[in-house]
């Protein structure tokens, strides 16, 4: 065997965060509060501060050896640390603790068409997205009427990337990225994006990638990406790697398991998280029309009913409390908001308990696992508590009861499973 | 283009490690020197591109603001000018220098955040952002200078030979630009409203620099305090190679600019790579 060209030991990384919010992160501090809380605390314990902070450990321990030609996949929930480790490896944030050594050229793909210019054309952006990534000028001439070909955008060229169809844009980016030619090759979740032909492609190039001897480190949601791609899995949850297995379809049965034992039908707020004034949850659950949790799973043909409760202290008008709802592979479903409907019939959410629930229809959610997902935002887009770090989410899966036909008893081709009215025509 | 071939020995070509200041900085940097010239040719494509006035911009903005100056400070306050220079010249010949610091240093410091994007999704040493987005004011200035060319023959003015020296001061001035440019865009990054804070540097800096005015109108012994704004000896130095011998030239005033500046960029590149480790975490 080769000698690895990627080795982390202990690797891990550690965010600051304000008690209780899991927020703070993502929010920007602005000079003049750090200046009033100065002047606030002057005189008084100036540490005081310090203790509402606590560390969150997005990656922990991480330890990895790969070699030469593996095709890593690596799997996990939203917020199991899957985009922390792709980060580091990347070499854009700095890890907390442990070491990590690379050996060769490392490209990382994390986003498509990073560095884009809406206002340059095609050409130019080529050059610029690949530099970004890491090519050089002769590389990237080299290589140009490829990419061109590739993408297919041959007559749009001069045109601004501002005028592109969305299509064109991913296909343009993904086809600079995949003709670098860096000995390891990081990619995240870019098959999610394009057409499933263009998918295709994608696909058919990774593996041509690989074929040609060089690593590929894949984060994906897409399960039959990775098991077609990857001969190695790292399944992640919050923040440690629980399996790394050679044994793919053994790594994904465990990914997929893992669905089920974290998320129950019903969630309460134990542990006191997303304390706030304006809504704080307290339970989340599917239940029946009486309101009592249902076993999983449950036929199709059933009403179900996501009941909601959470106090307030300080009610606001503007803000959004909403249901995400998404499938094994973690693509959203739909979304549902307790403001969807006229204003007139909107719920309120008053100082105290509170208590709200949503109704989803039957016949409409096709076989599977589904995560429910409780989320609050503010209208002008503050999240109190968002996707990524919800903790509020309850499991639902749905089996049997598809239809009344006898023609129709397995899972239904297509996303939702809807019985739909069809009748001679006058 | 790094070759490296997987070879039987492991030699890892980066170790990064918990704390540790990276070892290979500079030679990232070196590596990255494509991506340099890059991000600068994408600053000035979109900066013309954009702006349907892109190019127009570059000319009236200084046109208009020597023609203020030039009435406010010369015939309203009736302020001296060197020798018998006409006091447009004057004025012009720190014009120059003047906002082409302003744009590089207001660009250096929001470069940052106006690209937090890339940094949130690919590694490169971030120095690069900065100083790149410095060019475009170097694109500036060589048009302000064409006019400059064309204000001269309308004078009938003709320059000193020494004006084979402003490359020199020009780098002064970009090293200053890029030295507190460094600063503030890492706080542009740790504090979100540290952005109103640049153009009230950029205009405060305006009146305390000898733009609109001569620095001779500044009393003999209050001249090195003075100094101690790296623009004073930039803008002096300027004239002096503009205008010639009228120029009351202070070479202490130069001198202290000189040290100032330098000792800023040192700083200034040392906070920014102590900064930009957390840089991804928090942009």
């Amino acid at each position: 065997m080769t000698d690895p060209v990627i080795v982390c030991e202990d690797l891990g990384k550690s965010y600051r965060i304000a008690k209780g919010t899991e927020q703070t992160k993502f929010n920007y501090v602005a000079l003049r509060d750090v200046i009033t809380d100065r002047v606030k605390n002057f005189g008084g314990r100036g540490d005081a501060a310090q203790s509402d902070f606590v560390d969150f450990w997005a990656l922990r321990n991480f330890n990895l050896k790969l070699h030469a030609g593996e095709r890593l996949g690596i799997v996990g929930h939203n917020g199991a640390g899957k985009s922390t480790m792709l980060k580091l490896l990347s070499r854009i944030t700095e890890p907390s603790s442990g070491v990590m050594k690379i050996k060769g050229r490392v490209a990382s793909l994390l986003e498509i068409g990073t560095g884009f210019h809406p206002e340059l054309n095609g050409r130019e952006n080529i050059f610029l997205n690949g530099a970004i990534l890491g090519m050089t000028r002769t590389e990237i001439k080299q290589k140009f009427d490829e990419i061109v070909e590739f993408a297919g955008i041959e007559e749009f060229l001069e045109t601004p990337v501002k005028r592109y169809s969305s299509g064109m844009y991913v296909r343009l980016g993904f086809a600079v990225a995949a003709h670098l030619e860096s000995e390891i090759l990081i990619v995240d979740e870019v098959l999610a994006v394009g057409d499933a032909k263009f998918q295709q492609k994608c696909l058919g190039k990774m593996g041509e990638i690989s074929d040609s001897g060089r690593t590929i480190l894949f984060v994906s949601h897409n399960l039959n990406a990775v098991e077609r791609l990857c001969d190695r899995i790292i399944v992640l949850n919050r923040g440690e790697a629980q399996i790394d297995t050679k044994d793919v379809a053994k790594g994904l049965n465990f990914y997929m398991e893992q669905f089920s034992d974290i998320y129950a039908s019903e969630w309460t707020n134990e542990l006191g998280v997303h304390q706030n004034p304006f809504f704080h949850p307290t339970r989340l659950a599917v239940t029946d029309s009486s309101g009592t949790p249902i076993q999983m799973p449950v036929p199709n043909n059933r009403d179900l009913f996501v009941s909601v409760e959470g106090t307030a202290e300080e009610p606001r008008e503007g803000l959004t409390i909403l249901l995400i709802v998404s499938d094994e592979n973690e693509h959203v479903v739909f979304v549902s908001g307790y403001h969807d409907g006229p204003q007139s019939d909107w719920p309120l959410i008053r100082t105290g308990k509170n208590h709200f629930k949503c109704r989803i229809p039957s016949r409409f959610l096709n076989e599977g696992n589904y995560l429910v997902q409780l989320v609050a935002r503010f209208n002008k887009g503050d999240k109190l508590f968002g996707r990524s770090n919800t903790k509020a989410a309850v499991q639902l899966k749905i089996e049997g009861g598809l239809s009344d036909s006898p023609e129709w008893i397995t899972r239904r081709h297509g996303v939702v499973a809807p019985v739909l009215e069809w009748s001679e025509s006058d | 283009m790094d070759n490296t071939q997987i070879s039987a020995t492991a030699e890892f070509d980066v170790i990064v490690e918990a704390g540790q200041l990276e070892r290979a900085y500079w030679r990232d940097v070196w590596q990255f020197r494509e991506l340099f010239l890059f991000l600068a040719w994408k600053d000035v494509l979109v900066r013309y591109k954009q702006t349907a006035i892109g190019v127009a911009w570059s000319v009236i903005r200084p046109i208009l603001t020597m023609v203020v100056f030039t009435v406010i400070f010369g015939r309203v306050a009736k302020l001296p000018s060197d020798g018998d220079t006409p006091y447009a010249i004057m004025v012009y010949s720190a014009l120059l220098p003047w906002q082409m610091f302003a744009a590089a240093f207001s660009d250096a410091g929001n470069s940052m955040v106006s690209n937090s994007n890339m940094i949130r999704k690919v590694y490169f040493p971030r120095v690069m952002l900065p100083a790149a987005s410095m060019v475009v004011s170097l694109v500036d200035f060589l048009i302000s200078f064409g006019i400059f060319v064309i204000l001269m023959a309308y004078y009938q003015f003709v320059p000193d030979i020494r004006i084979l020296l402003l490359p020199l001061l020009l780098l002064l001035a970009l090293a200053f630009a890029l030295g507190i440019g460094l600063i503030v865009s890492s706080l542009n990054v740790k504090y979100r409203d540290f952005r109103f804070i640049i153009p009230f540097i950029v205009q405060f800096g305006l009146y305390v620099s000898p733009v609109g005015f001569s620095s001779s109108v500044v009393p003999d012994q209050w001249r090195l305090l003075y100094s101690l704004n790296p623009m004073v000896g930039v803008i002096d130095g300027f004239r002096w190679c503009i205008l010639g011998d009228v120029v009351d030239f202070y070479l202490p005033g130069l001198a202290a600019s000189i040290v100032l500046t330098i000792s800023i960029l040192v700083f200034g590149l040392a906070f920014f790579r102590k900064s930009e480790r957390t840089f991804a975490d928090t942009i």
